[in-house]
């Protein structure tokens, strides 16, 4: 492992991922006092919850007050739609972005100036982490727009010294061609959607392994090993997790070093905590939970621990890298994300790893929930590949017995699995949508 | 002696015939034979067209999932009993035909029928040694053309 991580390609800008730990909660202290006054000041709703719990803003005397701060949720952005929660006056704000809102009311998010300078700093400080500097070509896929992805990495890379094109989502084929010709040394996109240039590069004459890319910088969903490994084998490249979300900045918030072994926090801009999401009780590291984050430095809309509703833990184990920053196990679910079905909890993180373990298959899936007469169905619908199709109905038939097959391995239930054309199941912002719950509670 | 044959999957549900129809005809393609083998969820259909390469490209394109398998054609008495002939020589054989399937138009008097094999070049021995007439693909296409 060890022997993987070259410390020759450590980057200046790296510095403070390897702050020596009390010099890191000094930093962190003083910079979550500064967050907890400008709330307290600024935001009517974090007021009212402080006043509530007789909490005023120099109650925080140590890091470990913060257990004692109000939750913020994904909800408080609806319910304050749209610039409640902001800290600032318009004049200070230089941006918003928004969630694309698939159900009412999209979030919106702020920026400051110097929330930007964060934003560019963590980007640029996760691409030095695998391995990037100037002189790379990063061709960012993310899409550009209200969706954060695309500016946040846009930013990140420009800083690095990067030379970035942003080419956004979407366009297949063009995607493939400006890899080629601009020699793009590293993509930015969701998985799935890599997992798709995989599959056009043949049609289209071009040989992955055969091109200058070495690293995909890869999130804004949740995806598994399994699909890191079939990354890897089938372009050559090496993928590596990303975390962030909107509500805390944007991609960012935690990226893999080069031994990819789970992403590390920036810890020294976002503190994170573990909480069992039921009881809302602080977790030892280890333990895995709901992920809780408090920004330490975005002035626009402070973020008093946000519950991302992402299931992971955090490991404070040294990284062979070095760095001093805890890391988070890979996130695979979402605690909303999960479903019931005839009593059996189920992630899709669980099918897709089910999905991959069937040769030739790609996990572009949907999970379909229906009731009838009281009884939960469940069906799979999975995008026919070319290496699965074969040119007889008995063939087709056994790629579905053994998807059915290892989905009941992996869940305990028979799944109803259905072959759908390419390219036929909904994304959206390049995102996969993995679940359509059309039961009638 | 082998031909092209194209395969596509589709989803068995309104419409999911008439696309690849529609766009094969567009470009011009005329559709020498199809067959369609069907589940109540999916199917695939199968198809001959002379310029294959260029009508897999296209489909390919447009998203479809192509498979191209090398088929057989042979030549059948038109007459009660003419394709157990055949039958009768492939089973003797050891020969499974995976499945086939009849070109609508007649060579003289005779059917000509499209067999697809595990091993097409070995069925094609065991044909031609009993003197059933395996049909050339080159020459099958031009008459078809007309």
């Amino acid at each position: 492992m060890s022997k993987r991580c070259e410390f020759a390609s450590l980057h200046p800008v790296s510095a403070p991922d390897f702050l020596p730990g009390d010099q890191l909660h000094k930093l962190q202290l003083q910079r979550l006092k500064v967050m907890v006054q400008r709330a307290y000041d600024h935001v009517p709703l974090f007021r009212q919850r402080m006043q509530d719990r007789d909490l005023t803003p120099p109650d925080v005397r140590t890091l470990e007050d913060v257990t004692r701060l109000p939750f913020t949720v994904k909800t408080d952005l609806r319910d304050t739609y749209p610039f409640g929660l902001f800290a600032s006056p318009m004049k200070d704000i230089v941006r918003l972005h928004a969630s694309t809102g698939t159900t009412g009311k999209p979030i919106v998010v702020a920026y400051t100036q110097e929330d930007i300078q964060v934003w560019s700093n963590v980007m640029m400080r996760s691409f030095a982490a695998c391995g990037l500097h100037a002189g790379d070509v990063i061709q960012n896929a993310y899409g550009y727009g209200l969706f954060t992805g695309g500016l946040g990495a846009h930013y990140g890379g420009e800083a690095l010294g990067a030379t970035v094109i942003p080419i956004s989502g979407g366009n297949t084929q063009r995607q493939l061609m400006v890899m080629k010709d601009f020699g793009a040394t590293a993509i930015c996109c969701t998985p799935s959607y890599f997992l798709h240039i995989i599959e056009q590069a043949p049609e289209l004459g071009v040989n992955l392994k055969d091109l200058p890319l070495r690293a995909g910088i890869f999130g804004a969903e949740p995806w598994t090993e399994s699909m890191r490994r079939r990354i890897e084998a089938d372009s050559g490249i090496k993928a590596y997790d990303i975390y962030g979300l909107s509500e805390i900045i944007g991609p960012g918030v935690a990226m893999e070093c080069l031994c990819q072994s789970g992403p590390h926090i920036f810890e020294d801009w976002f503190y994170p905590e573990i909480i069992d999401p039921k009881t809302g009780k602080l977790l030892a590291d280890g333990e895995e939970g709901e992920l809780v984050l408090t920004t330490l430095g975005k002035l626009a809309m402070p973020m008093i621990r946000y519950r991302t509703r992402d299931i992971t833990a955090l490991d404070a184990g040294r990284c062979d890298c070095g760095r001093t920053l805890r890391r988070i196990k890979r996130i695979s679910r979402r605690s909303d994300d999960m479903f019931i079905i005839r009593g059996v909890n189920v992630y899709p993180s669980q099918i897709e790893t089910a999905l991959l373990k069937v040769e030739g298959t790609m996990p572009h899936y949907q999970i379909i929930l229906t009731r009838e007469k009281g009884l939960d169905e469940i069906e799979v619908q999975v995008e026919v590949t070319r290496e699965v199709f074969g040119d007889t109905v008995g063939a087709l038939e056994l790629v579905q017995q053994k998807l059915t097959r290892s989905i009941d391995t992996m869940i305990g239930l028979r799944a109803a699995v259905r072959l759908v054309q390419p390219q036929s199941l909904q994304r959206s912002e390049g995102k996969a949508k993995r679940v359509i719950d059309q039961r009638k509670m | 002696m082998k031909l092209k044959q194209l395969s596509l999957f589709l989803e068995n549900k309104p419409g999911a015939l008439s696309r690849p129809m529609r766009l094969l005809a567009g470009a011009g393609f005329n559709i020498l034979t199809l067959s369609i083998a069907d589940t109540d969820q999916f199917g695939i259909l199968r198809l001959i067209v002379r310029d294959w390469e260029k009508a897999r490209q296209l489909l390919e394109q447009e998203g479809f999932v192509v498979k191209v398998t090398d088929m057989v054609a042979v030549e059948v008495a038109d007459r009660p009993g003419g394709l157990v002939e055949i039958l009768d020589v492939l089973e003797k054989a050891g020969t499974n035909v995976a499945f086939m399937y009849a070109f609508t138009e007649k060579r003289k008097g005779r059917a000509v029928l499209m067999f697809r094999f595990d091993n097409p070049d070995a069925a094609i021995r065991v044909l031609q040694k009993k003197g059933i007439n395996v049909v050339d693909s080159g020459e099958l296409l031009k008459q078809l053309e007309g």
